[in-house]
């Protein structure tokens, strides 16, 4: 079904990189992310783009090698992989009751809100409160706040009105500029020409470079 | 024991008339409940004399290896019945495991306990305490186990996304479980807490019903009870929490993944 696996490649330092992943979703797949670099990943929907974004976070069985830099993923506890490799579904669990019990520290987050066009008082209010748009730019942010050195974003702007999506996309570039590597799934192409250094397509067949 | 109170044959018909006239008045209101209560009374006492007569001999047998074979019997008949009571289970023989491991823990580690401290038979294994104090902690154990097992497997599949979004942001297992587990033994441990609540005041606990009806002094049955009451309590603690923790061991792995493909498939009941 796929081309015989090359030899890796060195990958560049830094830089998130995986070989021979694979998983429940047929095939195997190869993919790198660089720090401060934006990966937009497409594909039909059904094709496994989020299974595959939970393989890169270690939430789903999988085998392949994973490192970032010289790292491997297997010399860290799960847990800490995931600090560095910071995973947002498209529709975010909540375990507390408010908005606030969800941050480490509700009061650094305040001032971040309105960034992505949210009211700083919706901290305080109860999850079910929020709207979910509202939701999602949450989610995005409980992400953004723990500082991974990888974002895997799966539809991160599906529920958000124009406006919205440009407020994200801004903060989105902002914590590119700072370094972080973000790989994220987009249906829409206009979001995928404007985010992209890189686009990867998702097909039955395995990863394809390009649109 | 002073006084104990002998039962005549002729004692226990007027008490099963009583149960005669609740048929008859059910059959007369057309409550259609008279078949049932009378097979579920004629079963009562084919079990009880039973138990009665098969205890009997093996009190008079006196062997260590026959009491050893009872409780051993009674361990496994309740490790079945915390499994066969569960609607979600783990697949295989894993969620006996589950249930049993905890049980028999509990219930052996508290019973050697009392037998060899606070009751101190002649010798320690003797039939006539062992037993009967097996029996009674194992009853406990047993429900606190099902009762935290079952909450624990109805949480986890609803809860899926809250325990997962805790992993994605780089909490590890048992963080992301804490509260579904402070919960399910919580859950398990209500019924034996509740009980230890009303002792006494709303309802009087049958064992001292039982010693104070047979003649003991109530300041030496309320001790008893006391220290059964403690027996039960950790018992039941022991047994929750034990099932809990394996429960949220075999639902996730040592990556800290939620491992819901360890469920059994819904079984249509």
């Amino acid at each position: 079904m796929l081309p015989p696996p090359l030899p890796p490649s060195p990958p560049p330092n830094g830089s998130l990189h995986a070989r021979q992943l694979r998983g429940r979703l047929p095939g195997t797949f190869d993919l790198d992310l660089r720090a401060g670099e934006c990966v937009v990943l497409t594909g039909p929907s059904g094709s496994g783009k989020s299974l595959l974004l939970r393989m890169l976070a270690d939430l789903d069985p999988n085998t392949g090698e994973v490192h970032i830099g010289d790292q491997p993923r297997d010399s860290l506890p799960a847990a800490a992989w995931r600090r560095q490799v910071g995973y947002v579904p498209a529709e975010a669990g909540w375990w507390a009751d408010t908005v606030a019990g969800h941050f480490d520290a509700p009061a650094a987050v305040r001032a971040l809100l309105p960034a992505v066009g949210l009211r700083p008082d919706l901290l305080d209010a109860a999850v079910a409160q929020l709207s979910t748009g509202e939701r999602q730019r949450m989610a995005l942010l409980r992400a953004v706040t723990r500082q991974p050195r990888f974002l895997l974003l799966d539809e991160p702007t599906s529920a958000l009105d124009a406006a919205s999506v440009a407020l994200v996309e801004a903060l989105l570039r902002r914590l590119q500029s700072e370094g972080m590597g973000l790989l994220v799934v987009s249906h829409d192409p206009a979001q995928a020409a404007r985010l992209a250094d890189r686009r990867l397509r998702l097909t039955p067949t395995g990863l394809e470079a390009g649109a | 024991m002073t006084g104990a109170i002998v039962l005549t044959p002729g004692d226990l018909a007027l008490a099963a008339l009583l149960v005669l006239a609740s048929a008859a008045l059910s059959m007369l209101l057309a409550l259609r409940l008279q078949r049932p209560l009378l097979i579920a009374a004629a079963r009562m006492v084919v079990q009880l004399l039973l138990v009665g007569f098969f205890l009997q001999r093996v009190f008079a047998i006196s062997s260590a290896w026959l009491t050893g074979a009872v409780v051993l019997a009674m361990l496994l008949a309740a490790s079945r019945e915390v499994g066969a009571r569960q609607e979600r289970r783990l697949a295989g023989l894993w969620h006996y495991a589950l249930g049993g491991l905890p049980i028999v823990a509990a219930t052996t580690g508290i019973a050697l306990l009392a037998l060899t401290t606070a009751l101190k038979p002649q010798p320690w294994y003797d039939a006539r305490h062992a037993i009967p104090l097996v029996g009674i902690v194992l009853g406990t154990a047993m429900n606190s186990a099902s009762l935290a097992l079952h909450h624990i497997f109805s949480t986890v599949t609803r809860e899926r996304s809250a325990i997962e979004a805790q992993l994605a942001l780089g909490a590890d297992r048992h963080t992301a479980f804490r509260d579904i587990a402070r919960r399910a033994t919580r859950a398990g441990v209500l019924p034996v807490m509740n009980q230890m609540a009303a002792a006494g005041i709303i309802t009087l606990p049958g064992i001292m019903t039982g010693q104070v009806l047979a003649g003991m002094d109530p300041v030496e049955a309320a001790k008893y009870q006391i220290l059964l009451m403690f027996l039960l309590a950790s018992g039941g603690f022991l047994a929750a929490a034990g099932a809990v923790y394996l429960a949220v061991w075999r639902l996730t792995d040592e990556r800290d993944r939620l491992r819901l493909d360890r469920l059994a498939p819904p079984t249509s009941r």
